[in-house]
């Protein structure tokens, strides 16, 4: 690399978006080395509560161009893959969707990620008297944009030679969240929500543009996350918002929304010092590899599974509106039991709500707690996430 | 009555010997929907450039300073109830708190409506 690139890569990055973010005026924000929308203009209806709601009621169009969009592919992707990841890959059917993590030899989590099995259909040639069949192996990766570089060295270094990494940096990727998301999106392409349920996803083209469309998200709603070449993202977010569900909603929504879900962020609810049992994150870990092993911090989650967690993360719902916030300590009597790793205000619920790591012993939903903050403590109970239900369309 | 302003976006009105201190539109704008107000206790002391007041946003958390010293004489209930009014009239209905004018010289420093208006304008 050279020393210019160095130097550029420091600068914090603009993405597809960014203008048309502004045009709408949005207030940008840097956040994983991005200028990134924390939330639009007041006058147009935006602010985080309005665009919270909206999204909870209608439909809140996220740019998340931030995160980092990766494709593996090779014969031998799945197996590879497996080495890393401690949920069935080999498994996973075309168009089929699954959370994973990176996990290190110690079992902390280096990042939390979706993977789809995007393995192409090839379709057949009656005259070359060719039949339909599966094209190369490829596994689409999304992972968080502030870990992306680590993750794609990371993956570099473990991953085989026979498999290819491409990191999609010429893509953009938006999500249309909400209860009304499949109604926008079903009168712009027709037929194409009826295709999918939760964890699902295809490709899809509209026009010219070839846009890969992933029936999940990271509010708790339905919706949709659309990737789509960088060159027509402008168009597409045109496209979407011009319908009558469709507002642009921006990143402190999109936290207090999936705070509202129950939903980990990473650098916050899970680092690389917290593993996934502590995380209860164990669902990520597919029983039948939990047994076998054969990835990367098997041994040392084989170990806390055994032993069972010192500490679990909890759900922490407080009275009153002063918001308990990341850093906050948690107290059982004068003991202190626990810290808070992310919190803020409910706008659904009308009162502050918290995330935190908790002694097993005071992790039960219902014991009566406090949390520290300004010196004064506050009552909170522990509560089973997530805090407002998920509203997913898993089909009939 | 005399308005003043603080680099920090807190406005004064000065009656007297005593003045009532809130945010202006800028910083409310700056800080999104507010969800909490933590007011100084009436009858406490409050020195110039100290902590007096935080207010909880969606956000973040952000500390208002006292712009001059003095004592408080009453705090803004009506933000307990509905710390939005911060939001939708921050400099009427949004008030923080009234308090006592320790040291008259203190407000010389101060900016008025228009050098403030032209402050924001730089930001």
């Amino acid at each position: 690399m050279s020393e210019t690139e160095e130097n550029e890569q420091q600068e914090t990055g603009t993405l597809a978006l960014d203008a048309w973010h502004r045009g709408k005026g949005a207030r940008m924000v840097e956040f994983a080395g991005y200028w990134m929308p924390i939330h639009y203009n007041k006058e147009t209806g935006g602010g985080i509560v309005a665009e919270h709601d909206w999204t909870r009621s209608n439909a809140g169009l996220f740019d998340v161009s931030h995160m980092g969009q990766l494709m593996v592919t090779g014969e031998r992707a799945a197996e590879e893959l497996e080495k890393l990841l401690p949920g069935a890959i080999a498994t996973l059917k075309p168009g089929r969707v699954r959370y994973s993590l990176l996990l290190n030899d110690e079992g902390g989590i280096l990042d939390d990620l979706m993977v789809t099995n995007a393995t192409p259909w090839i379709e057949g040639d009656d005259e070359a008297g060719t039949e339909g069949h599966r094209g190369e192996p490829a596994y689409y990766l999304v992972v968080n944009g502030a870990k992306k570089w680590d993750d794609i060295a990371h993956l570099r270094e473990h991953l085989d030679d026979d498999v290819t990494l491409t990191h999609m940096d010429d893509y953009a990727l938006v999500a249309l969240q909400g209860p009304n998301a499949a109604t926008a999106l079903n009168r712009i392409m027709r037929g194409v929500p009826e295709q999918l349920v939760f964890m699902q996803s295809l490709e899809h083209d509209f026009g010219e543009w070839p846009l890969r469309i992933t029936r999940a998200g990271y509010t708790g709603e339905d919706g949709f996350e659309i990737s789509v070449p960088a060159e027509f993202a402008e168009s597409l977010c045109d496209r979407l918002c011009a319908e009558i569900e469709v507002r642009p909603a921006g990143l402190g929504a999109r936290d207090s929304l999936r705070l509202e879900a129950g939903l980990p962020l990473y650098g916050h609810d899970m680092t690389d010092t917290v593993d996934p049992v502590s995380a209860d994150l164990a669902f990520a870990l597919t029983k039948k590899r939990r047994e076998t092993g054969g990835w990367m911090g098997f041994d040392a989650v084989k170990t806390l599974m055994e032993s069972g967690p010192k500490e679990r993360r909890v759900g922490l719902a407080l009275e009153g509106r002063l918001p308990a916030r990341e850093g906050a300590e948690i107290y059982a009597g004068d003991d202190k039991v626990g810290r808070v790793t992310s919190g803020g205000f409910s706008p659904t619920l009308g009162h502050p709500i918290a995330m935190g790591y908790v002694d097993v012993a005071h992790a039960e939903a219902g014991t009566d707690l406090e949390i520290m903050v300004r010196n004064k403590r506050l009552p909170a109970k522990v509560v089973t996430l997530p805090f407002v239900s998920h509203n997913y369309h898993r089909g009939s | 009555m005399a308005r003043y302003f603080t680099e920090e976006h807190e406005w004064i009105d000065v009656e007297g010997d005593s003045a009532t201190v809130g945010i202006t539109d800028y910083a409310q704008g700056q800080l999104g929907d507010i969800v909490f107000v933590e007011l100084p206790e009436v009858g406490s002391v409050i020195d110039k450039g100290k902590d007096a007041a935080v207010v909880e946003s969606v956000k973040a958390a952000s500390d208002v300073y006292a712009p001059i010293s003095g004592e408080v004489m009453e705090s803004n209930e009506a933000l307990e109830e509905d710390p939005a009014l911060v939001n939708t009239s921050p400099e009427e209905a949004g008030w923080f708190f009234k308090m006592t004018i320790g040291d008259k010289s203190e407000l010389e420093g101060l900016m008025d409506a228009k050098a403030y208006k032209s402050f924001c304008d730089s930001l």
